[in-house]
């Protein structure tokens, strides 16, 4: 056969491939948001909703969370939690970051892989762990439990995006405020840290976003009074599942949006590209 | 600074994280190792009992002094309510064993000494005269063990002490510790064939097209897991988006829609979703620096494009290939939240059996020996990694 139409059928191959690879990673996305608008308590999309007929959608699931109180503790707790753990990571783990930058720094590359361990290790052994030694200590079903316990999460994130933002650093900035009369908490603090500034806020954001999205250690350490959003999904997707999930899982998608742009502005900014 | 030195500062900036990590991660990692291996418990509430059994190997029946023991020390548990946790290790090593003690427990307050506790106990139950009875009590007694490790890889210690294989039918870890490694091979494998390709796409597209695509993997990628999970039970389901669309199109008749969710199809199919991203990023960041020129220079060499891409471009992609596929499977082998929701019965990975453990069957040893060997299995993959790639060189975006 002749070879320039076989390059074109493989060429028309290899798009329509990646067409249904797109496909296949937005679909459950696409699929979510319209059917949290659907009227009736179904997962599929009705005759009403197909001819878009204003009567087939509503806004019901909405309300639904909304009123529902379970819904605004979780949230709530998410946000106290997410928040509390934000800073605490962010906080150490540009502290950490910083250390690691320096070429002075001994044995870089082990203590680089401890602190970054807890983000490669099984979820589950993590929460496992923490639920037997925070019961231990006294903080199992607590929210500062939770808090630390995701700080140790979030932490990695912020040392992996400040190194990465560091490395781009001028040292030599530093001298020159030295020079200037500064000292080291001046330095810091008015040269270096505007510079990393980036970095440091999209490390908080991965350290949030970590805590925002985790369920399996709230799972195993709280109880009921520290029920997280992801923890509230997944009862209602175990128990019996509700459109109301839809909504909410809606709210989720608006927020990873969010934060996604927020960090590629960000990760823009400080490359300067 | 000066007097510091720019070593002890580094350090010094480094020790409150290092800290931290210490003790809100390293820490709990610890304590679950050593549940492992070590139980205090049933040691700490019958001490004079097991000081009785010592030297006493099965043959016979323990001396009396064993029984006398037993007998105090069983209604004290009871009463400082640790009874349970003497009753669910003893019950593990001989079933059966949890009801005896109870009642034990209960009745022998109410018995009248009567010159012998031998025969008292064993008219309370019958179980008290058979050798296996106490050699449970002992066998639970001790405070180091590895009998949880001989169950996580279903191993037994006979009766002459050798260790060997459990019967077939009562082997449950190995075979489920083989279905997880071949689930994330398989999962690696299908995220490799799907992100191949994507990756390429992105990598060769112009600066503008190629940054949309990289936001249609980055979108999913910043999606709660819960809520992609969600989607695939809504889209998968038996009255869900997909059943009803091949029903509507009458490819299947209403009778007979597809089991396409909570068994081992929705397992692999809600996992490569999730872990997709994490090959196509690192093949993407190896693609986008291989220049296009290899393959012209391949093509006006003579190569067709097969044997341009194996020779020229594939070879170029090993790291990216390394890269995804050791994370996807690092992250697969401990997967956990996609099975339990979506998996089924048929679904369940090694991580499910360890919540299991630890939530409903009670048994922590053993899943504190199922997490070890995970963990292991993991530091040694985790090592590799680093190894050939680099941990610093890890990207997020």
């Amino acid at each position: 056969m002749n070879p320039v139409l076989w390059r074109r059928v493989g060429h028309y191959g290899f798009i329509a491939f990646c067409a249904a690879a797109f496909i296949f990673l937005l679909a459950p996305i696409l699929v979510i948001v319209p059917l949290s608008f659907n009227a009736e308590p179904y997962f599929t999309f009705t005759e009403g909703m197909l001819r878009l007929d204003p009567e087939a959608y509503s806004l019901r699931w909405y309300r639904n969370v909304v009123e529902d109180e379970a819904w605004s503790r979780a949230l709530v707790n998410s946000l106290v939690i997410g928040s509390a753990a934000t800073l605490l990571a962010t906080t150490l783990g540009t502290l950490a970051a910083l250390g690691l930058a320096s070429p002075a720094m001994p044995g870089r590359a082990l203590i680089t892989g401890i602190l970054i361990s807890p983000m490669v290790t099984p979820i589950i052994i993590v929460a496992v762990g923490m639920f037997f030694f925070y019961s231990s200590i006294g903080l199992g079903q607590s929210l500062t439990g939770l808090i630390l316990a995701h700080a140790a999460l979030g932490a990695p994130f912020v040392v992996i995006t400040v190194t990465a933002t560091l490395s781009g650093f001028d040292p030599t900035l530093l001298r020159a405020a030295a020079s200037l009369g500064a000292g080291p908490l001046r330095r810091f603090f008015r040269v270096q840290l505007p510079l990393i500034a980036p970095g440091v806020f999209s490390g908080g954001l991965f350290a949030f976003a970590t805590s925002f999205d985790e369920v399996v250690v709230v799972l195993f350490m709280g109880g009921l009074e520290q029920r997280t959003i992801p923890r509230q999904m997944w009862s209602g997707i175990r128990e019996q599942i509700s459109p109301s999930i839809l909504a909410v899982a809606v709210f989720l998608i608006a927020f990873a949006l969010v934060a996604l742009f927020t960090v590629q502005w960000l990760r823009r900014r400080s490359t300067g590209r | 600074m000066r007097i510091k030195g720019p070593r002890a500062t580094a350090v010094a900036l480094t020790l409150p994280l290092l800290a931290f990590i210490g003790l809100s991660f390293v820490a709990p990692l610890g304590t679950l190792l050593s549940k492992s291996a070590y139980d205090p418990n049933v040691a700490n509430i019958l001490p004079r009992t097991l000081a009785a059994l010592d030297g006493w190997s099965g043959g016979g029946l323990p001396a009396e002094a064993a029984f006398a023991a037993i007998a105090e020390e069983l209604p004290k548990a009871r009463q400082a309510r640790t009874l349970v946790r003497v009753a669910g290790p003893v019950n593990r090593l001989k079933s059966g064993l949890r009801r005896v003690l109870a009642r034990t427990a209960r009745q022998v307050e109410k018995t009248e000494y009567a010159g012998s506790w031998r025969a008292a106990l064993i008219g309370i139950d019958p179980a008290w005269q058979e050798p296996d009875t106490w050699l449970a009590i002992q066998a639970a007694g001790a405070r180091f063990t590895l009998r949880h490790y001989l169950q996580a890889l279903d191993l037994e210690r006979r009766p002459d002490g050798d260790i060997g294989l459990r019967p077939e039918q009562s082997r449950i870890y190995v075979p489920l510790l083989w279905r997880t490694l071949l689930v994330s091979l398989g999962v690696t494998l299908l995220c490799l064939a799907i992100g191949y390709p994507i990756a390429h796409l992105i990598a060769t597209s112009p600066p503008k097209r190629s940054n949309l695509l990289l936001l249609m993997v980055l979108v999913p990628f910043w999606t709660s897991l819960l809520v992609r999970t969600t989607a695939w039970i809504v889209l998968l389901q038996r009255q869900g988006v997909i059943n009803s669309l091949l029903v509507s199109m009458g490819i299947t008749p209403d009778g007979e829609r597809l089991e396409l969710i909570y068994n081992m199809t929705g397992t692999f199919t809600a996992m490569t979703h999730v872990l997709l991203p994490f090959m196509v990023l690192p093949l993407y960041s190896v693609m986008r620096s291989i220049p296009p020129t290899h393959m012209a220079a391949a093509a006006s060499l003579g190569a067709n494009p097969v044997q341009g891409f194996l020779r020229v471009y594939l070879p170029q992609t090993l790291p990216g290939i390394g890269a995804g596929g050791l994370l996807v499977f690092i992250l697969a082998i401990g997967y956990y939240i996609t099975p339990a929701l979506v998996g089924g019965r048929s679904g369940q990975l090694i991580s499910n059996m360890i919540a299991y453990h630890v939530q409903t069957s009670l048994n922590w040893g053993l899943a504190a020996a199922l997490s070890s060997i995970l963990l292991v299995a993991v530091i040694g993959l985790y090592l590799i990694y680093s190894r050939l790639i680099g941990i610093d060189r890890v990207r997020l975006s």
